[in-house]
């Protein structure tokens, strides 16, 4: 099932008439799109009928099981083209498809701290549509894929920040959608756990196989994880360029073709950033 | 950090297509034999990040914790009496104004040898709790509706407010005038002080929850009702029992000034028709030990309830303190 979102502006929607509140998916068909975004705008309205442009006409589509880096400076409009593909928000004009309920990670794990590890699993199962009597071995099964066995019953608090992301990053999993949103998840951590999360989700990504729209203002780490980087403008969001990237073998950020690349792109978006000073 | 004989290749050009993709429901890992796309020594970086970040409960045993925070008070309160026999030996007010602490222990040990004590103790709290509960039950419901429905609140909630800060025993003789001398006043006094501050607290507690908390509940699909049961009203929990204990201790005075005022034969003797009854048959030692068992009733529902139970919450959280 595809759930179309279109702008309505006639009428104010409320957030009780949200259409994306729709059970698990049914099967979708192989070699459609996970996330198709087609001429999207979005335009704030501020005090005194000021305007900001954040997005303008945006068009990308992001295949099944495909690992897309966003990748822009502050002000391009990543967050909020993020938002709309979640369902959080609604684009001004143009459409967006995304097979099923997407998952969103923020930069923060936002786990809920009266919850343990598990139970935050476990609530997301729910929501699922998962029996009670499978969550159990479900949050156990997604443990072990972040690599966090024997930690269900642990406080959010008795984690680390990096354990905190992995248990976002398996509750992101639970809710069983096929496209995984992530709005730089990484981007509060120390190097070297980084460094770890960077391999741990390339693994998590190759076994489920899920879409990955991965947005971040770090050039190197969207090599390092992207198939494809794509740069966006900034006020108002635009895409600039597209890079495949086809780098063979297992990627360190230190990889010299990662380097590479990432230099290559950095000359773009400093070109990019720099058009801005003259106004 | 690897060195390039360490990396075995791995084709990560283009779509990785469908290996692993599964079109409905969370089934996670994929079938088939599974490529290396990762350092050797991931895992084990991992496992030693997470060792290191590990923390240890590093408080003291139970037993040492309570005899620590039991010595204080207990001084406190030897000093206390202390300071009452030598107001009493000196002699600074007569004896019908303050009795010697050993004829109001006298008094007290008499009301709880032959058990009257636990009587008017349980006639006071049973209302208490009585009043409470109702109010507990009104005071979220209430709170639960000015959050969800802001012309609501617009509306009512400045009068809430207003209520709360009005002192309950200024309700006793409306509650009389409208119930009689009978167990409904008392509870009308005992709701009319809780109310408020029950519904406040939940209302304060959800507006202080973290945005992102709730736009978490909203991906995770959680609609109004699921948002606010699953996501605003745990999150609102400490300020919820704040707000419990207020209006507990609210509801505790006002219900000590309505027995106090509302004196009646047909009203069981609680703890303030006790004091009342002292005070009328000119029995200072009474007035004291009603005194000292509001006080004690006071401690106790602090001690056993409100205390663990906000300390469980906390803890829970991770915003407790150490000791």
């Amino acid at each position: 099932m595809t759930v179309t979102l279109q702008d309505d502006s006639a009428a104010a929607p409320s957030p009780d008439d949200d259409p994306r509140v729709v059970p698990p998916l049914p099967v979708r068909p192989l070699g459609a799109a996970g996330v198709q975004i087609d001429g999207v705008s979005k335009v704030f309205r501020g005090p005194g009928g000021s305007t900001v442009h954040a997005l303008d006409s945006i068009d990308l589509t992001v295949a099944p099981g495909e690992f897309v880096c966003l990748l822009g400076a502050s002000g391009c409009g990543k967050s909020t083209l993020l938002n709309l593909v979640a369902g959080l928000d609604r684009p001004t004009s143009g459409t967006v498809r995304v097979s099923g309920r997407p998952a969103l990670m923020f930069q923060e794990a936002a786990l809920f701290p009266w919850l343990t590890a598990g139970g935050n699993i476990s609530l997301a199962l729910k929501r699922a549509g998962v029996a009670r009597r499978d969550r159990p071995a479900r949050v156990a099964e997604l443990l072990a894929l972040v690599r966090l066995s024997g930690t269900a019953d642990r406080r959010v608090h008795e984690l680390s920040g990096g354990q905190r992301q992995r248990v976002a990053l398996a509750r992101a999993l639970a809710q069983g959608g096929q496209v995984l949103l992530m709005d730089e998840p990484f981007a509060a951590l120390d190097a070297i756990t980084r460094d770890v999360l960077h391999d741990e989700l390339t693994r998590v990504w190759k076994d489920t196989g899920r879409s990955v729209v991965f947005v971040t203002h770090n050039v190197r780490e969207a090599v390092r994880l992207g198939q494809r980087v794509v740069l966006l403008s900034s006020r108002p969001g635009r895409v600039v360029g597209e890079w495949p990237v086809r780098i063979q073998g297992p990627r360190t950020i230190e990889h010299t073709e990662v380097s590479a690349l990432a230099a290559q792109i950095t000359v773009r978006l400093r070109e990019e950033i720099a058009s801005h000073a003259e106004a | 950090m690897p060195r390039p004989e360490d990396l075995r290749p791995v084709d990560t050009a283009g779509p990785v297509g469908t290996a692993g993709y599964r079109p409905a429901g969370p089934v996670l890992v994929a079938a088939g034999p599974a490529e290396r796309v990762e350092r050797e020594d991931t895992a084990a970086v991992g496992a030693g990040l997470d060792a290191l970040e590990r923390t240890t409960d590093t408080r003291p045993p139970a037993w040492r914790r309570f005899l620590s925070g039991a010595y204080p008070p207990v001084i406190a309160l030897v000093v206390l009496l202390g300071l009452w026999q030598v107001a009493y030996t000196q002699r600074w007010k007569p004896e019908y104004v303050l009795p010697s602490p050993a004829s109001v222990w006298d008094t007290f040990a008499g009301m709880v040898s032959d058990g009257s004590a636990f009587s008017v103790i349980w006639t006071s709290v049973s209302r208490g709790l009585v009043g409470f509960a109702a109010s507990i039950v009104l005071g979220t419901v209430v709170g639960l509706l000015l959050f969800r429905f802001r012309w609501l609140r617009a509306s009512v909630g400045p009068l809430l407010t207003g209520l709360q800060s009005l002192p309950s025993v200024s309700w006793v003789p409306m509650a009389v005038l409208w119930f009689g001398l009978t167990d409904g006043a008392i509870y009308a006094v005992v709701l009319l002080g809780a109310v408020p501050s029950i519904a406040n607290g939940l209302i304060s507690g959800m507006d202080q929850v973290p945005p992102l908390l709730t736009r978490v509940g909203r991906v995770l699909g959680l609609g109004p009702v699921g948002l606010m049961k699953d996501v605003l009203v745990p999150a609102a929990l400490p300020g919820y029992l704040a707000g419990l204990r207020q209006g507990w201790a609210f509801s505790w005075r006002s219900l000590m000034a309505a027995e106090l005022i509302a004196t009646s034969s047909k009203l069981g003797l609680g703890l303030g028709q006790l004091m009342d009854q002292g005070r009328s048959l000119g029995d200072p030692p009474t007035m004291y030990t009603a005194l000292v068992l509001i006080f004690l009733v006071g401690i106790g529902i602090e001690l056993l309830f409100f205390r663990p139970v906000e300390r469980h919450i906390l803890r829970v959280r991770g915003l407790a303190p150490a000791t």
